[in-house]
């Protein structure tokens, strides 16, 4: 009998081509993601190099990142030069003979989000691409990461990638998350709890009756923050929940084929007594509607809380202090009540369409406050589209919110748009770092739930409390 | 990629947690489809005045006269964390970092620097910041020395290999690609469901 294996060593086994040195495997990759903020360079330097992609069937590209996402775009961007990383892009997949869902195609959008919507990423695959938040895409118990341009070139010209052996961490979510608290509280909450750096090197595995509990959507957005843990990546395994969210999607497979591919499924998630190198049980009644208050996601607290008086022990008084300056507060000032300038719902951890329904069921009715700048940008365009057809544009716009075409948008800046300097902004994004929605803007990290609530006090504001 | 052994170098402060890739090149100063043309804006927001300008700011460590020509940067936990954009360690090198030395690494960024030659060292960075003068990185003995101490590291076999002999990854393992091959065939006989339409036979 073989000793207990978790998915992580099932899903390493069966990719591992050979042994390198130490704790180093070449592993077979299964789907390579690109998009053109990072894969046209992979690309254009594969070419270069006179290497040819091994196996065009298996990679995808996507324009998310540089596009624009106001109505009537063109390859023309706000960004300065962005027009060049879209044609280039766009060349150089057509070049190699890639899927490209280009703009204005109903597949295109954010990479995270079309992938599980066309059923390119399947349980016990291994997929990667050169984006931090690949980890994703682990919701769907594949063993997905990110990586960097080079390393996309190397899966490219091989189907193979040189991988140091990630240690193992269990995290255990017992219990049920409450009312009102969804995906990107519990993934804030255990942010806060194991830092920025919590599991670095990691891969997280999720499980527990919490995890069970939560749909497709919304444990893409628990894994999508494990980029923030500094982790190797994250992954759930995947149960029937996935498979009926799977079954008839374009890539997905068909008849025969489908039924073999479930039952190989189905014999993926962890053993009962598998070992790993770390474990962490939160419960999740504990859980509340989180904002970030600081420059990093770890810096947060339940809305209803102040910012702390003393550094976490997994920050320092320096990083706690700079952040505070950064962010115009005081030690023990109220999150719940501040005043902001812009409320944004979208990206690859808050774009779906499960997170445009909870923002807009709080705005039904409702309008966004005087003052607040409030955009709403669907992670793709079939997002977008699902929403259309369920009326959920109407109820943004006669909100006050501007309704976009799909894309990355300004979950960062990039020298075209942005919600202006010092800005403070509450959105449904991943990262709070300094700068990284504009010049000096002060994000706020919530649930899109919170920032639809926050939009329409005009304030930090969680849903209950409206 | 350049070999790395040995280099003996002035060191660059920056002892800051969480230093992420959005900060070591924003965004913004990514202007062309290319790995070149980054280095002005390394740091670009802590090391000049304005957003988009490029007055120094004489209170950021990078633009202090008596560390100019430094090739070792010094950070605190999690360095490189955030994007997994690569342009973080291109802009570091085409400055002219070959080492960064910090208490941890975000993965993505780790796997970068050794692609391009930069050699990630995982040490406390204070005790070493505490040495006045130069400071000596070397990788076959995996140690840092100065002021009279030695700090030992830990680097993977396979990432020490590749930065010491200046490895091409890709030409390597294209050098496995009968191994590669034969794995793949076995593969898609169990798992035929994993291989899209088009997939070379």
């Amino acid at each position: 009998m073989t000793a207990p294996r978790t998915i992580f060593e099932k899903l390493w086994d069966a990719h591992r081509v050979r042994d390198l040195a130490g704790d180093t495997g070449l592993l077979l990759v299964d789907r390579i993601l690109l998009h053109e903020r990072t894969g046209g360079i992979a690309l254009k330097s594969l070419a270069a190099s006179d290497r040819k992609v091994a196996n065009p069937a298996q990679v995808f590209v996507t324009m998310d990142h540089i596009v624009d996402t106001l109505p009537g775009r063109t390859d023309d961007t706000l960004m300065p030069s962005g027009k060049q990383f879209i044609t280039e892009t766009r060349a150089a997949a057509k070049a190699a003979g890639l899927t490209l869902f280009d703009l204005g195609d109903p597949r295109q959008g954010i990479v995270h989000v079309v992938s599980p919507e066309n059923g390119i990423v399947l349980p016990g695959l291994t997929l990667v691409c050169p984006d931090s938040h690949t980890c994703s895409q682990g919701a769907l118990g594949a063993l997905a990461w990110g990586i960097g341009s080079s390393e996309a070139e190397h899966a490219l010209a091989t189907s193979t990638l040189r991988v140091r052996r990630p240690r193992t961490m269990r995290v255990m979510v017992d219990g049920a998350l409450p009312a009102g608290v969804g995906a990107k509280d519990l993934a804030l909450h255990i942010i806060a709890r194991l830092g920025s750096a919590g599991a670095q090197g990691f891969i997280v595995e999720f499980d527990g009756p919490a995890i069970r509990a939560l749909g497709v959507e919304a444990r893409l957005t628990l894994c999508n923050m494990a980029a923030e843990l500094s982790a190797f990546t994250a992954i759930i395994s995947a149960d029937d929940v996935v498979f009926d969210y799977l079954r008839g999607r374009p890539y997905a497979p068909k008849d025969a084929a489908w039924d073999r591919a479930v039952a190989h499924w189905r014999t993926l998630p962890s053993d009962p007594g598998a070992l790993y190198d770390a474990e962490l049980t939160i419960d999740a009644v504990e859980v509340a509607p989180m904002v970030t208050w600081g420059t990093s996601p770890q810096q947060s607290v339940p809305i209803s809380r102040r910012v702390p008086a003393v550094a976490a022990p997994t920050d320092t008084p320096e990083a706690q202090s700079r952040a505070l300056a950064y962010m115009d507060l005081d030690e023990n000032a109220a999150l719940a009540g501040l005043a902001i300038d812009a409320a944004f719902i979208g990206s690859c951890t808050n774009g779906r369409l499960s997170d445009l329904r909870d923002a807009a069921a709080i705005l039904a009715g409702r309008q966004v406050a005087p003052g607040v700048t409030a955009i709403c940008v669907p992670g793709s365009t079939q997002v977008k589209q699902a929403a259309e057809a369920e009326g959920l544009d109407a109820v943004f716009r006669t909100a006050g919110f501007e309704w976009r075409e799909a894309g990355c948008s300004m979950c960062f800046f990039a020298g075209g748009e942005s919600f202006g300097t010092k800005a403070r902004v509450i959105s449904s994004t991943n990262r709070n770092f300094e700068s990284r929605q504009g010049p000096e803007t002060r994000t706020h990290l919530a649930s899109p739930a919170v920032v639809a609530a926050s939009a329409v006090a005009g304030r930090i504001t969680a849903p209950a409390d409206l | 990629m350049t070999p790395f052994t040995r280099l003996t170098s002035l060191a660059v402060p920056l002892l800051r947690d969480n230093v992420d890739t959005d900060a070591i090149i924003p965004s913004r100063e990514m202007k062309s489809v290319a790995k070149t043309g980054l280095a002005e804006g390394l740091f670009a927001g802590w090391r000049y005045t304005a957003i988009g300008g490029r007055e120094p700011d004489p209170a950021f460590v990078l633009n202090d006269p008596a560390l100019a020509g430094a090739q070792i940067l010094i950070g605190g936990r999690n360095f490189g964390c955030g994007s997994s954009r690569e342009h973080a360690v291109w802009a570091l090198a085409e400055y002219g970092f070959r080492v960064v030395v910090a208490t941890s690494f975000n993965p993505i960024f780790r796997g970068n620097c050794v692609r391009n030659g930069v050699v990630p060292v995982e040490l406390d960075g204070a005790p070493i910041i505490a040495v006045a003068g130069p400071i000596t990185v070397d990788l076959p003995s995996q140690t840092v020395t100065g002021g009279g101490r030695t700090w030992s590291f830990a680097i993977e076999d396979e990432a020490k290999t590749m930065l010491l002999e200046g490895l091409d990854p890709i030409a390597l393992t294209l050098k496995s690609s009968e191994d590669i091959a034969r794995f793949i065939a076995q593969d898609r006989a169990m798992r035929d469901w994993a291989y899209l339409a088009g997939t070379p036979a």
